[in-house]
């Protein structure tokens, strides 16, 4: 089999198992009642797919393939428990007019009386079809660890009686930006680490993407849930630029931008401006406008840097982090100069001084302003607080042009 | 299903309430009653702990049984009562925690 050839099977398996596994799980948790045991039924038949398939060739109807082999496996694998045994041995596929679930499995994934990290990797096994190797390998964990969190979770889950349904109306607000925030954290985590040295490693971003667009098909009248999807994806639509060949970070000046993924731009656009018809505005649409700004100028000096900053203004009004005050003087610096950037991000440094972007930055208006000296500690500092990989070298090629 | 909810002092809240003048203690009384009142179908039982220095705690993981003066864990949180609640699920019992008005923090846990 051909590297390439490697490639493809395996991409068409990570999008055959996240377009059902959901929605099989939940199914299964309705047949089961028992949120648990349909999530370690399900996770066989996972694991049997990953085995089987690569040499076997995808199923014709693989949503069948999967349910009837988590079927098989569950009965034996619960034989002990005679009543979810009777149930399963009942269940037939297609499960007819049957609503999507899914949502259901993901506010239950994701609820705050567990961890977060359990509620990622819960969500990414349950909703996304993940293995627990699979989350280990994407995070740099023992895969002992991540099942340890499962396995908790999901007792905390049963005993302390966490609901497996939609949240009511009054919670329905906070629980959904629950749900939000880990799926950025789950792009956050995979953006930087994407594409590059680890052929076969899980696409975490690509699973926070399909995350996203779930919510966003399953909650189309919530704006901020529209602003997360249209914020991925315009990210993602770059991707293919954001690598050289040797595997080194391109910043986004230097990116070719005929490499970008112009249709999904678009389609980024359009959704942004859905979200923004529902006059609701909120930190992800904000973000995503931001990068809608980039991702449609032409050059790196076509780009609306006037409108970024109020952008970034109305961000601050609603979250007034350190991390969104280091991007505004970012944009400060093209609309003001250096000097106003560099000012600003002085009064950051109490708050920012363990974080690498904020010495990188300092570094970068440094030399803008021929304090070479100044640059040349601030990007070792940079060097020194980042562990992943494409940005050391980035930072590391810096520094010996100097 | 049932759930207890521990109401946990800080020591912060303590000295709070040392603060207030006798009316403003009445009225965070009041409230304490309201909310037990607004909650009476829910909670099947509920008491109020005596203050921290009456603790004893009798320790028997070693080998010889050991009698210690305080609660068990030392610490500026310390649990000063419990109700036990009958609530469908997590997400209710949490529900009723949220208004509870008066020390800041509040342990759920499920009953067997």
């Amino acid at each position: 089999m051909d590297p390439a050839h490697g490639d493809r099977v395996h991409a068409e398996l990570t999008r055959v198992l996240r377009e059902h596994a959901g929605r099989l799980t939940a199914s299964l948790i309705r047949t089961l009642g028992d949120f648990s045991a349909a999530e370690d039924v399900m996770q066989d038949a996972v694991e049997t797919a990953l085995k089987r398939w690569p040499a076997e060739g995808i199923p014709d109807h693989p949503d069948a393939w999967l349910l009837t082999t988590a079927r098989r496996r569950g009965i034996d694998l619960l034989r002990r428990r005679a009543n979810y045994r009777e149930k399963l041995a009942r269940l037939q596929w297609p499960v007819p007019g049957e609503p999507d679930d899914r949502l259901k499995l993901i506010f239950t994934c994701c609820h705050p009386a567990l961890p977060v990290p359990a509620q990622v990797a819960l969500t990414l096994r349950t909703v996304c079809g993940l293995t627990t190797g699979q989350i280990a390998a994407a995070f740099l964990v023992p895969e002992t660890t991540v099942a340890q969190r499962i396995t908790r979770a999901k007792r905390k889950i049963t005993d302390a009686g966490i609901p497996y349904r939609i949240p009511p109306d009054d919670e329905l607000h906070e629980r959904v930006n629950q749900v939000l925030a880990v799926v950025y954290l789950l792009f956050n985590e995979g953006y930087l680490t994407s594409g590059g040295d680890r052929p076969h490693a899980r696409d975490l971003a690509g699973d926070a993407g399909f995350l996203a667009e779930s919510l966003a098909w399953l909650m189309p009248r919530r704006p901020e849930v529209l602003g997360l999807a249209a914020l991925i994806r315009l990210h993602r639509a770059r991707t293919a630029a954001r690598f050289d060949a040797a595997g080194g970070l391109v910043l986004l000046r230097d990116q070719d931008r005929a490499r970008w993924d112009h249709g999904a731009i678009e389609d980024a656009v359009r959704l942004l401006e859905r979200a923004a018809a529902l006059r609701r505005p909120g930190p992800y649409q904000l973000q995503a406008a931001i990068v809608a700004c980039h991702a449609e100028a032409p050059t790196w000096d076509d780009t609306d840097w006037t409108q970024i900053l109020v952008l970034y203004d109305m961000l601050l009004g609603m979250t007034r982090t350190p991390v969104v005050r280091l991007h505004r003087a970012i944009a400060l610096r093209y609309v003001r100069g250096p000097e106003a950037a560099l000012d600003e991000l002085a009064t950051l440094a109490p708050d920012l001084d363990g974080h690498h972007l904020y010495h990188a930055t300092r570094a970068e208006l440094l030399r803008d302003l021929g304090r070479r000296r100044e640059a040349h500690a601030a990007d070792r500092r940079a060097l020194a607080l980042t562990d992943n990989p494409a940005q050391q070298a980035l930072l590391a090629d810096r520094l010996t042009w100097a | 299903m049932k759930y207890v909810l521990m109401f946990v002092e800080t020591e912060e809240y303590a000295k709070e309430l040392a603060a207030m003048s006798d009316g403003e203690r009445q009225a965070a009384y009041e409230q304490v009653a309201e909310w037990f009142s607004r909650h009476a179908a829910q909670i099947t039982h509920h008491a109020h702990l005596q203050p921290a220095h009456t603790a004893t705690t009798l320790r028997m993981d070693g080998t010889e049984p050991l009698l210690t003066d305080g609660p068990f864990v030392e610490g500026k949180e310390v649990v000063s009562g419990y109700a036990e609640l009958e609530a469908a699920d997590l997400d209710e019992a949490l529900a009723v925690a949220r208004t509870w008005p008066a020390c800041p923090v509040v342990e759920i846990r499920p009953l067997d």
